[in-house]
């Protein structure tokens, strides 16, 4: 059965914390972290993009898929934060992992959901014997405009998955889309920040859709929550995804190791992709993984995944996520950071 | 400026740290040349060069040029690879006074210079501490 | 082949010179060496420039300072080896003159530096790197000689401090020459105390931003001895080389190999060693730099250039006066004129027209003048005639 064979991430060392964005806008940080239920994010430093950590994540999937890149038929990177408006992402991170010029090349965009949009086709590719491996890519480097809810949250990372029917360390069990036209959250074209409808983004964007899909999902591989291991969910903050886990009836043991929000932050089309990364590297042979992601506009993808006996063989051929997540982390003040985003004017 | 054709060729080099390997007596090259300097031999293989290896010395620029100002200051290596062969990279990730001649490194794919906000973007890879 | 001789040399103004233009500053400097020499017409023309281009978008130097000087249509070639620009025109002046080709040649170097500002001088500089290996991921000039700076440290114990002797010697004797750029005396705590440049680097560690030109007019020996005015200064030595112009590529990070190599031609040639000489004139881009060419030189052992500047072997009155004209970190920098600025230093040491700096009975000098982070190298070695 076709599925992951090889996963990795990226996540830039830099953090700020909420009070340090707090105290320049005059807000209070207690209330800011008990309602986001997040402490920090990451920052990408400005020699970090959506095109070099995908690149970064990319290796690290290869590490563990252990297959010749000239072996990678199609590369779909999906953010929200492409370095160039016209110009593709996925043509450099191919030729960087040596995976040129024969291969399939998209940049997705779908919000937060741009990621999983990749993985998606990547899947379907694969399972329909069109390419021999595919590379599924979400990464972001999104900006909230500044003092903005947004920019307490906004976050950079990358995850990277390799498709293929063999040597597989996830198989895809189901796969699931739910999408309405629902304007929760946009960017105009030219426009540097996203605009977004406030309390607007909850019910009837971030809850309908991410609800309606696991729900379909699980009915649709005929599983209940009690029946998976592990449930990952788009993490704009901390709230939401424990919120709509719990109304779906998962245990809070069942989220916590794909929860990273609360510590990084949204990183957008990386945001469930990165948390799957995590479960993938706690996970045990047979363990089952759901996975729902969120992309304003609206919609969600889903996937359950069954993790093989590979991936204690893989698991440690490349650094795992809290390694990035935990490890080595450097603390930005407010003005470093405004000059790391370029939101100073020069 | 970087015009477009003069970043776009040395793509192998840069994205793939891509070097030759002289075929008679094993000198590895990066970037790669036509003409072996050790033996005088024409022909080469191409290999990657390792992406891990050690700080041989570096300094900090202060005063940086005008391409590379909002970065500084910055730290500027040469970098022995695991194969042996050397190379100039930025050290990035780490702050001046944690360098240490002969600190592991490993390189990592990073832009190096974008031409303002309109212009186009060059990446290569540049060292951090291996941790 | 012919023996020849310097029968004269001139410098322009050197500083921040806004009045100046690029071809201003080569006039003077000219017509300053052909009126020391006495003679009232050139054959040829060689003139170092290192980047026109770059510092003043103007190429095609030759031809600009043979216009302005009024002597077209004789011949005028520019040479570029980066910093040692002007040393490479004096070399080819010189075998234009030793092989019968040209019999007096007007040669010298010039450069206008601060018609670009402080990042577009640091980026033209760095054009004398590996633009695509170097340059391309931000090094400077001073960062890559810092990073030699740090190697030799490392490798030989070379202290910071005997870095910082090296510019408070050459702004003592700086102090002594009335035409240095920055003639101010500077202490070691100065030094060391001056704002960073590239660690370990710091201001006070590198030579400054010029505009200046230089000029000498070379001849046959035995012309010499009737046209010109004052005694000649016979060219015993001359030598070039090249090493590897990326620091990546060298086999010794530590040592200079185009300047041992340079120079090791030289002194076969001149028929004489490192211990025979008077006065020495190295370009000291950087302090470092001035170690490691004594180190070339063979004026001391590898390693021990730190430990003779510290011990004053290299100040006047020491064993081998090193930069008595203060060196390019006080007399000042302007690139591709400094060779011939070297030889003008040397030249007058020999003639003992020095002043205050002079070195007591100079009969043998060596300049050498170096491009990029050494993969120029020229030697020459001038004698007494």
């Amino acid at each position: 059965m076709a599925g992951i064979v090889g996963y990795g991430a990226y996540i830039p060392r830099q953090r700020i914390t909420v009070e340090e964005i707090a105290k320049v806008w005059g807000a209070d940080a207690p209330s800011y972290k008990r309602g986001l239920q997040l402490r920090e994010k990451s920052v990408p430093a400005p020699d970090q993009d959506v095109i070099s950590m995908s690149v970064e994540a990319a290796r690290n999937a290869l590490r563990r898929a252990r297959i010749d890149p000239a072996e990678i038929g199609c590369i779909y990177i999906g953010s929200e934060s492409h370095p160039y408006a016209v110009k593709p992402s996925g043509t450099t991170v191919a030729e960087a992992l040596g995976a040129t010029p024969e291969i399939h090349c998209a940049d997705y965009e779908f919000a937060c959901k741009a990621g999983s949009e990749g993985m998606f086709v990547s899947f379907g590719l694969v399972r329909a014997g069109l390419v021999k491996y595919g590379l599924g890519i979400g990464a972001d480097t999104s900006q909230g405009a500044p003092g903005d809810a947004l920019e307490y949250s906004a976050a950079a990372g990358a995850a990277a998955f390799l498709f293929g029917a063999e040597k597989v360390v996830a198989e895809v069990e189901e796969t699931y889309s739910f999408m309405t036209d629902t304007p929760d959250f946009w960017r105009r074209e030219h426009e540097h920040y996203p605009k977004h409808g406030g309390r607007f983004t909850g019910e009837p964007a971030y809850f309908k859709h991410t609800l309606g899909c696991a729900r379909g999902l699980m009915e649709r591989a005929g599983v209940e929550p009690g029946d998976l291991t592990y449930a990952v969910f788009h993490q704009p903050n901390g709230k939401f995804p424990v919120r709509a886990g719990r109304k779906l009836g998962f245990t809070k043991e069942q989220m916590e190791p794909g929860l990273l929000s609360p510590r990084l932050g949204n990183t957008y089309s990386g945001a469930s992709p990165i948390g799957l990364t995590a479960v993938l590297d706690v996970a045990k042979p047979g363990d089952r993984i759901l996975m729902v992601s969120y992309g304003s506009g609206a919609g969600s993808d889903g996937f359950i995944y069954r993790v093989t006996d590979l991936i204690e063989e893989v698991r440690d051929l490349a650094p795992r996520t809290t390694h990035y997540l935990d490890g080595n982390k450097v603390y930005l003040d407010y003005g470093t950071y405004a000059k790391y985003r370029k939101k100073i004017r020069k | 400026m970087l015009t477009t054709a003069r970043f776009w060729r040395e793509t192998p080099q840069r994205y793939r740290m891509e070097a030759g390997r002289c075929t008679s007596c094993g000198k590895v090259w990066y970037p790669p040349r036509r003409i072996c300097g050790e033996c005088k031999g024409r022909e080469f293989e191409t290999v990657r060069l390792p992406d891990e290896g050690t700080l041989y010395t570096y300094t900090v620029i202060r005063v940086a040029p005008t391409a590379f100002v909002d970065q500084a200051p910055y730290a500027v290596a040469l970098v022995d690879l695991a194969d042996g062969t050397r190379i100039m990279c930025q050290l990035v990730d780490c702050e001046p006074e944690e360098i240490e001649l002969g600190m592991p490194v490993r390189l990592e794919f990073r832009r190096i210079l974008g031409e303002g906000e309109a212009g186009m973007l060059a990446y290569a890879h540049k060292a951090v501490p291996k941790r | 082949m012919r023996d020849v001789a310097v029968i004269g040399v001139g410098l322009s103004a050197w500083g921040e010179l806004w009045d100046r233009s690029l071809r201003d500053l080569f006039v003077e400097a000219a017509l300053n060496a052909v009126e020391d020499a006495g003679v009232d017409s050139v054959e040829a023309i060689f003139v170092g420039c290192m980047t026109g281009g770059l510092f003043a978008q103007q190429e095609h130097i030759g031809a600009l300072v043979a216009d302005y000087l009024g002597v077209a249509p004789i011949p005028a070639t520019r040479t570029e080896s980066a910093c040692a620009s002007a040393g490479a025109a004096f070399r080819t002046a010189l075998m234009a003159v030793d092989s019968g080709n040209h019999d007096v040649v007007l040669v010298g170097g010039v450069e206008k530096m601060t018609d670009v500002d402080g990042g577009g001088a640091t980026a033209a500089l760095a054009a004398a790197s590996d633009q695509e290996y170097e340059a391309f991921h931000g090094v400077t000039f001073p960062g890559l000689y810092a990073m030699m700076a740090r190697a030799h440290m490392a490798k030989y114990g070379t202290t910071r401090e005997q870095l910082g002797l090296v510019a408070v010697k050459n702004h003592e004797n700086g102090s002594k020459n009335p035409h240095a750029q920055f003639p101010m005396k500077v202490t070691l705590e100065q030094v060391l105390g001056s704002v960073m440049v590239a660690d370990p680097l710091r201001i006070l560690d590198c030579s400054p931003i010029t505009d200046g030109a230089s000029a000498a007019v070379v001849c046959p020996l035995e012309m010499a001895e009737k046209i010109a005015k004052k005694a000649p200064v016979r060219v015993t030595g001359s030598g070039q080389a090249t090493d590897s112009i990326a620091l990546h590529q060298r086999k010794d990070l530590t040592f200079l190999e185009s300047t041992a190599a340079a120079a090791a031609r030289a002194y076969d040639m001149a028929g004489c060693g490192p211990g025979d000489l008077d006065v020495v004139e190295v370009h000291d881009c950087f302090t470092i730099s001035e170690i490691m060419v004594m180190e070339a030189l063979g004026l001391v052992e590898k390693g021990q250039g730190g430990p003779a500047v510290e011990a004053g072997e290299t100040a006047l009155g020491g064993r081998i006066p090193v930069n008595t004209s203060g060196g390019l970190k006080s007399k000042g920098h302007p690139v591709g004129a400094t060779g011939v600025a070297q030889i003008h230093e040397i030249v007058t040491q020999l003639r003992g027209e020095a002043g205050d700096r002079q070195v007591a009975g100079a009969r043998r000098g060596l300049a050498q003048n170096m491009g990029g982070t050494g993969a120029s190298a020229t030697v020459h070695i001038l004698e007494v005639a």
